[in-house]
């Protein structure tokens, strides 16, 4: 027998009993799907998150009190207090750091802030006219702060879009409204343009205000909980941090690095945090549809001891007309491997159509890694042969005489 | 009887089942020896061990001890897959069941063993259709069993078995299942094959069909009573 014959000799056998081969196909598509579909979704949650890390500036380096830990994202808010805003003036002018352009020192609270009935939770940041240049923001109507009103700790407020729309309501022009925080009156000078972002990306549900009134006038400190830097070229980002880092040291009067009460992070460290966070995800997505996917290819495995059984006499015939062993046990093989394989390639379109839905609705970039392709084709035929294999064997090794007997 | 080697050569056979404690004697020193185109009924009542010595002569079992030489090859020394190829090219088997494949063309019942031997696939139908025309089922080719009386579908089994040529035909209770017209008829064939020069052996438990054997061997409780040439040997109605 050749491979042709063998071919479509199982393949008529499958197509005899149409709803077992259906359903037993059902499951490996269900198996395949699934891991397209998930791991599609965890990748393009990934890129979905570098590319907002990437947003907020391939040049930024970003200073916070707080021992430094490996690739932390933030240091815990309101938690030390050791950057001030004389740090921030000294990197600006010491003659010491040649690769920063510019510096925004920031003082940050997450409050809640209210307006006639309405009240919401949101980041009030305290900052200075720089600090829209360092971050990239910019400014929709009205204007932004000025340093006039960091000088003159002005009641000045600028607001995102997202909390135009929580107190005002969308579309609404908030210019010339006021607001209360911590009791005191704001006026709103103008609103910054959408920059998107999800949870502490989010840069769309902040309030901006000059910092010395956040500090003194709204939170009564005296320290800044972060100290954005904008380095001159992505090139010097690595000898911007340790100019800063050895000026910020000398300042605190430490003299070994370890014992830092500040960290430094750029976007990189950011973003390699997030990434080792969005590939575990990706992989527990992936480990969970493996998981269907085994069940499928029990699935498989029963339905072949199944069909075995079945034909039991067929196999002792067979034998007796001099049928060998691996003709037998390839015979059966064949006959799960097609299904898996036409499982496998239904799953993956399903999956792949499933995938587009899903960046659809999440508004996640669509991509389909060839790699997750080939490897699904791969797997589904492995599958075919590790769990048809049992059966196979099974069939080729029966007796003639009592599968003949058998009723 | 002449001198040529024997087609079929058995010596001291043994058959012992063990099943737990208990021990079954099923073939108890069984020699014979059978020429090539002689026409062989195997008698005896049930338990008498003929269809366990049928088995073994098929190659579809094994002696527990013994020796059984088929054209000279001694089957016993024989792997799985060289035994494999004995029951494709050496035997045709025609069982009491017929066996044919359920929901398949005669046609393609009868091509089945050519698959397993390497025939070109060209070459298939052209015999398959020479052996079901000799059996008289030329008009049936694309008939599926559902379709076959009982004899037409022991024919057809016939037809398989024989064409790959085989050195001996075994039938097991080949008209066990079949009205006695149609049981004539499948005698017919045997003696107009046993003409042909064709090695017949058949088990049967009915003293009419073994009278159309030229020579009938009687077993009782897994021992040969008696082996002896049919003097009534009766001609075929048909």
């Amino acid at each position: 027998m050749d491979f042709i014959e063998l071919f479509l000799d199982s393949l008529g056998t499958l197509t005899l009993n149409k709803m077992r081969t259906s359903l037993a196909i059902l499951g490996i598509v269900i198996g395949i799907g699934s891991v397209i579909a998930l791991v599609s979704l965890g990748q393009g949650t990934q890129q979905s998150v570098q590319s907002q890390i990437e947003s907020l500036g391939a040049n930024l380096l970003t200073v916070q009190p707080g021992a430094q830990r490996e690739g932390a994202v933030r240091g815990a808010a309101g938690g030390a207090t050791s950057l001030t805003l004389n740090d921030a003036t000294t990197i600006a002018t010491s003659p010491q750091i040649t690769t920063i352009k510019n510096v925004s020192p920031e003082f940050s609270r997450r409050t809640q802030i209210t307006t006639g009935s309405n009240n919401t939770n949101t980041q009030v940041i305290g900052v200075t006219p720089i600090y829209t240049e360092v971050h990239k923001i910019t400014i929709q109507s009205g204007s932004f702060i000025s340093q006039r009103d960091v000088d003159g700790m002005t009641k000045v407020a600028v607001v995102g879009p997202q909390v135009v729309s929580d107190l005002f309501g969308e579309d609404a022009n908030p210019t010339g409204q006021t607001i209360r925080i911590s009791d005191q009156t704001l006026t709103i000078i103008g609103q910054t343009a959408s920059k998107g972002g999800t949870g502490f990306l989010n840069q769309d549900d902040i309030v901006y205000v000059p910092l010395a009134t956040a500090q003194k006038q709204l939170f009564g400190a005296n320290y800044l909980t972060s100290i954005a830097l904008e380095a001159k070229s992505s090139d010097v980002m690595t000898e911007a941090q340790n100019q800063v880092g050895y000026l910020l040291l000398a300042r605190h009067k430490l003299s070994d690095p370890s014992q830092a009460d500040f960290s430094i992070f750029s976007q990189q460290d950011i973003l390699n945090t997030a990434s080792s966070a969005t590939s575990t995800f990706t992989t527990l997505l992936a480990g969970i549809a493996a998981i269907s996917l085994l069940v499928g290819g029990i699935g498989i495995m029963n339905i072949m001891l199944v069909t075995v059984t079945e034909r039991t006499r067929e196999i002792g015939l067979r034998k007796a007309l001099g049928a060998k062993k691996r003709v037998i046990t390839a015979q059966f093989l064949t006959e799960s491997i097609i299904l898996t394989f036409v499982g496998g390639v239904i799953g993956g379109i399903l999956g792949i159509i499933t995938s587009y839905f899903i960046s659809n609705l999440t508004s996640f970039p669509f991509t389909i890694s060839p790699t997750s392709i080939i490897l699904a084709f791969a797997v589904s035929a492995g599958i075919g042969i590790l769990f048809g294999w049992y059966p196979a064997r099974k069939a080729a090794n029966m007796q003639p005489i009592e599968a003949l007997r058998y009723e | 009887m002449n001198n040529a080697k024997p087609i079929i050569k058995t010596s001291h056979l043994f058959k012992v089942y063990q099943t737990d404690s208990l021990e079954t004697v099923a073939l108890s020193d069984v020699s014979f020896e059978i020429d090539k185109g002689e026409f062989v009924a195997i008698m005896g009542p049930s338990g008498s061990g003929k269809s366990t010595l049928m088995h073994i002569l098929g190659a579809l079992d094994l002696p527990t001890s013994g020796e059984y030489l088929l054209d000279g090859e001694d089957v016993g020394k024989l792997s799985d897959d060289e035994l494999a190829e004995i029951r494709n090219r050496k035997i045709g088997f025609v069982f009491q069941a017929y066996n044919l494949l359920p929901r398949t063309t005669a046609l393609k019942n009868v091509i089945l063993p050519m698959t397993y031997a390497n025939i070109p696939k060209e070459e298939r139908a052209k015999r398959a259709k020479i052996y079901l025309e000799m059996v008289g089922l030329g008009d049936r080719l694309e008939y599926t069993s559902n379709k076959l009386s009982g004899g037409q579908q022991q024919r057809v089994a016939i037809a398989r078995a024989l064409v790959l040529d085989p050195s001996i035909l075994l039938a097991d209770e080949p008209t066990g299942n079949i009205a006695s017209v149609q049981a004539e008829e499948i005698m017919t064939i045997f003696q107009k094959l046993n003409g042909e020069g064709h090695t017949i052996v058949m088990i049967t438990h009915e003293p009419d069909i073994a009278k159309h054997a030229a020579r009938i061997i009687h077993l009782r409780d897994g021992k040969i009573s008696d082996d002896s040439l049919n003097n009534k040997q009766q001609k075929a109605k048909h």
